[in-house]
């Protein structure tokens, strides 16, 4: 125990002296916290529409001024052919062309029916599957208008069911309440696992760890050393991001504090795990680095932070379930913005501490004093 | 004089690699005992091995009484170590890093206290006690680390080419300070190749190609090969290594 | 010249003799690129929901097997009381309620209209919004298939044409995105710790009293990881086409050429971090913490950068991964040529010039 309290006064002098470290360490976590949160926006409201209005009829600007009308769509041109509107498209300038072909009022009338044109850059799926959508129920919307206007007003007989729908935790669909954690769990995770792995690779480096290998120091006291600092930098990290989160995106915990908390206990042992199983497979540097980015990219992607897990095949979803961080930032969204309680996370905690557990012996075996 | 290394056939193979081959020999206590050779003759093996940094592949050892496969935790008690890469922690103080491996030891604040007053004006370094250890010249660096590794009052001192890369003036007196602490009665093995410096052995082991080629104090050795310097010895046994150094 | 030659062996030497590092060089993209390649889609399916029928008639059984039967709801048990509701919220057991209220059908018959009420979790505003989207778009078919809504007079009918990725996978959208992704990284990471290891093993300092101008050292760091890089940028391709059935549209000789200026601002990238940074330690948290997250949220293949607060969006037009990201997206999937992309090609170009020279200068200030 004594010499724990040694290990840990040489670890805490050690890292408040780097101070280029630590400035990465709290400046750069938060600078991306105050700042990254305005780029994540994915507000489908911005969806740029080019036009080609070859009619040039009353209802085809009726139809033109409704769907600019709605608030989804932002007119970005109108082009006079076909190609002229998918050039706008290869350029980016436009997500989505509508074609209204030459006398589609006159032909609506006469044949009753009349078709127009979509045309959706597809490369980004959200966007092509919304948009589409939008437009396809504006259209109706259109089509009932005009329906009840010119052939029978006042007589809309057919019977309809109509969608009432609320948004729960986030009724303002305020993307900051979703990024403010992802970001904030990310950057914890990428600090604990890298943190831990490069500093006990800095010791073999040097070969300061020779002298610690001959000395009788315990494997688990030497490694409870490494991890406590750690532990400590991660919870002031996290309270600092709370409170910058606060500050600047005005979000308040809706669940417990200690219910976060203790979630962040398990989640750090749990990375802190991860990295000092990367630090017994690492020799040098540049392996424990692109072990830890092999990782930390992957969680970054797959677990659930930026983008939905429940996109995922069946497979990707049973292997997404093994990583740490998917259960963390359901707890930290559940705790955070649905005031969810110890009872309602129990099930991602012990699956956050099982694999710790699982990491943390693993590493503990692996760690070797002798050779 | 009792022994307190003890060692028979000891072995370490590293797959085909016989890099230690059946290595008999006795320590005996307050003895400094040199370990010397070519790079790549086995020392460091054979020095990791006694120290419980590496498992011999067959063989028996004690050191202190205890022993190397089964008993290492209690020889990392006894010992102190000093290896060839700086142990020392550049972003530390000096005082920092007396205290920080003193702690490991097991040693009280108070003792290190006392301990590090000590070795500051045993170095004459009390004005750098709170001088970042990568700001030393490297022979004090070098001063320092011994006695580091001495500071928790081990029975054995295992130094891996100790004096490597520093001047030969900075090397007399490291070496005066291997005699002070042999005279408090602290066993010293040390590995050199550097053949003046096996001169200030007691005994001197020879190392060749994994074996030990010759064995017993300088003067016995020079005797025995008509030789007037260790270093004459020691190119009449090397001469005829296979292995190259690397 | 031949010095330069050398030295740059020794490089390669040092490169390739790291097995370790070598298998993960190599390793990482092209798992990460399969793995992302397969798992990642932008449709939202198999949601949890929860439908809440008070009513129990013909209509909410014929709407809740519509429900059932599409792809995009796992339709999880029917719970009954609000409190029951709010827990499963809670548990994050579901993502979404539909509740129809008593005498639904009876509503719909009488006073021709009745509601649904829909209640998403909008913790996650994107599974809420197209969850939303999906169960209007079944009631609104429920509505065009249940009466006769077929015979209506005055039908505008939308005919819609899926541009580029028919299928709507995800591969296209994420392939370009997570290639200029991994592709930056790697190059930045490894060449930052590469140069502050050579300073912090003092070795830097023999390299630097050589006869070598500090343009051979950079170039001889440099080479062995363009090397690697490029031969990972010809795997990935590679990948992409056989496995993930992207098809390459434009010229592929465009393309390579400008994946090679990618990489090249990535390494020039690599080397400012490392010339600046002071230790191994501070070189791989400035590559990792400093551009990780960034690089991942600016590029735009999770977040489109023109939906951003103009301040955030000079911010990402600062990240060369945003301008690649285009280029790929132009060129391999449009199949458009060097005419559309000239633009980000210049941008790239200065990046790298930018880069280098500020480097190099600070490079041979430490000479002096």
């Amino acid at each position: 125990m004594r010499t724990l309290i040694f290990l840990l006064e040489k670890e805490f002098r050690q890292m408040m002296r780097n101070k280029q470290l630590m400035s990465l360490l709290i400046i750069a976590p938060l600078i991306q916290l105050i700042l990254l949160p305005l780029a994540a926006n994915y507000s489908v409201k911005n969806i740029n529409i080019a036009i080609v209005d070859n009619d040039h009829s009353t209802i085809s600007q009726r139809m033109i001024h409704k769907i600019t009308a709605s608030g989804n769509f932002r007119l970005t041109g109108y082009a006079n052919n076909y190609n002229d509107a998918l050039k706008m498209v290869e350029e980016d300038k436009a997500d989505l062309i509508l074609q209204i072909p030459a006398n589609f009022e006159k032909n609506l009338v006469r044949e009753n029916h009349n078709q127009v044109y979509l045309a959706i850059n597809a490369i980004e799926g959200t966007k092509a599957n919304l948009g589409g959508g939008y437009l396809a129920s504006i259209l109706r919307d259109f089509n009932e208008n005009i329906r009840v206007n010119w052939v029978n007003p006042g007589t809309n007989n057919t019977p309809q069911v109509v969608v009432a729908s609320t948004n729960w935790y986030n009724p303002y669909m305020n993307y900051h309440l979703y990024i403010v954690p992802a970001i904030l769990v990310s950057l914890i995770t990428s600090i604990s696992a890298m943190q831990s792995a490069f500093n006990i690779v800095q010791e073999k480096e040097s070969g300061t760890i020779e002298q610690i290998n001959v000395s009788p120091i315990r494997k688990h006291i030497f490694i409870t050393g490494k991890l406590i600092p750690f532990l400590v930098l991660g919870i002031f990290l996290f309270t600092l991001g709370l409170l910058a989160g606060w500050l600047f995106y005005g979000i308040v915990p809706v669940g417990k504090l200690y219910v976060l908390y203790i979630s962040l206990v398990v989640y750090l042992f749990t990375m802190l795990g991860l990295g000092l199983l990367i630090s017994t497979y690492s020799n040098s540097h540049q392996q424990a680095l692109s072990l830890s980015f092999f990782f930390i990219n992957i969680f970054n992607i797959m677990s659930g932070t930026f983008n939905s897990v429940d996109s995922m095949p069946g497979w990707a979803k049973t292997l997404v379930s093994v990583f740490p961080p998917s259960h963390f930032i359901r707890i930290t969204r559940m705790v955070m913005l649905k005031g969810s309680s110890l009872a309602d996370i129990s099930g991602h905690l012990a699956a956050i501490f099982l694999i710790g557990l699982i990491l943390n012996t693993w590493a503990v075996l692996n760690y070797h004093k002798t050779a | 004089m009792e022994p307190v290394i003890v060692t028979e056939k000891l072995t370490k193979k590293f797959d085909d690699f016989v890099a230690a081959n059946e290595l008999t020999f006795e320590v005996g206590k307050g003895e400094i005992f040199g370990f010397l050779g070519a790079n790549g003759a086995g020392k460091t093996t054979a020095m990791r091995m006694l120290c419980g940094l590496l498992k011999p592949s067959s063989g028996k050892a004690t050191v202190t009484g205890f022993d190397i496969y089964t008993q290492t935790e209690q020889i990392k008690k006894n010992i102190g170590y000093m290896s060839q890469k700086f142990s020392l922690y550049d972003n530390l103080t000096v005082k920092e890093n007396i205290r920080f491996y003193g702690g490991i030891y097991g040693m009280r604040r108070k003792e290190i206290a006392v301990k590090t007053d000590e070795l500051l004006s045993m170095l004459q370094l009390q004005g750098e006690a709170k001088t970042l250890v990568s700001e030393l010249p490297l022979g004090w660096k070098q001063k320092l680390a011994f006695s580091v590794s001495i500071v928790h009052d081990p029975s054995i001192v295992f130094l891996d080419e100790p004096t490597g890369g520093v001047d030969p003036v900075t090397r007399r007196q490291f070496w005066d300070q291997i005699y002070y602490a042999a005279d408090k009665g602290v066993t010293v093995f040390v590995t050199t190749h550097y053949m003046d410096e096996a001169e200030y052995c007691n005994r001197v082991s020879i190392m060749v190609d994994g074996v030990i080629a010759a064995l017993d104090s300088p003067a016995a050795l020079k005797k025995q090969y008509h030789s007037s310097s260790m270093q004459d010895v020691f190119y009449q046994l090397a001469r005829n290594a296979k292995r190259k150094a690397d | 010249m031949r010095q330069l030659f050398v030295f740059i062996r020794k490089e390669f030497l040092h490169v390739f003799r790291d097995r370790k590092s070598l298998l993960m060089l190599f390793g990482l993209p092209i798992t990460q690129i399969v793995l992302f390649g397969f798992a990642l889609s932008n449709e939202i399916k198999d949601s949890k929901i929860v439908i809440a029928d008070y009513s129990r008639d013909e209509v909410t059984r014929k709407i809740t097997e519509k429900i059932e039967a599409s792809r995009y709801f796992d339709v999880e048990e029917n719970l009954q009381s609000a409190q029951q509701l709010e827990a499963a919220f809670k548990k994050g057991k579901i993502k979404m309620a539909v509740i129809f209220p008593e005498n639904f059908a009876e509503d719909l018959l009488h006073s021709k209209k009745a509601t649904v009420q829909v209640i998403a979790d909008a913790s996650d505003p994107n599974v809420a919004t197209a969850t939303t989207t999906y169960i209007t778009q079944i009631i609104n078919d429920y509505n065009m298939t249940s009466g006769n809504a077929s015979m209506q007079p005055l039908q505008i009918i939308p005919e819609v044409r899926m541009l580029y990725n028919p299928e709507l996978k995800g591969g296209p959208n994420f392939v370009p995105g997570v290639m200029a992704l991994v592709l930056m990284l790697v190059c930045t990471m490894m060449t930052s710790v590469a140069i502050v290891k050579e300073k912090e093993l003092g070795t830097m300092e023999v390299l630097l009293v050589s006869p070598f101008k500090p343009l051979d050292i950079i170039i001889s760091k440099l080479t062995p990881y363009l090397i690697i890089s490029v031969m990972n940028l010809f795997i990935i391709l590679i990948l992409s086409v056989t496995i993930l059935d992207l098809e390459i549209k434009g010229n592929i000789f465009l393309l390579v050429f400008e994946s090679i200026l990618f990489i090249l601002t990535s390494l020039s990238i690599g080397l400012f971090l490392s010339i600046n940074a002071e230790t191994q330690q501070a070189a791989m948290m400035g590559s990792m913490m400093g551009m990780m997250l960034p690089t991942l949220l600016l590029t735009g293949f999770m977040f489109p950068v023109e939906n951003m607060p103009l301040p955030m969006q000079w911010l990402a037009n600062l990240v060369p991964s945003r301008w690649y990201f285009i280029i790929i997206k132009k060129v391999m999937l449009k199949g458009l040529g060097f005419s559309s992309v000239w633009k980000e090609s210049l941008i790239l170009i200065s990046m790298t010039i930018f880069l280098f020279t500020i480097s190099l200068r600070k490079f041979k200030i430490r000479l002096e």
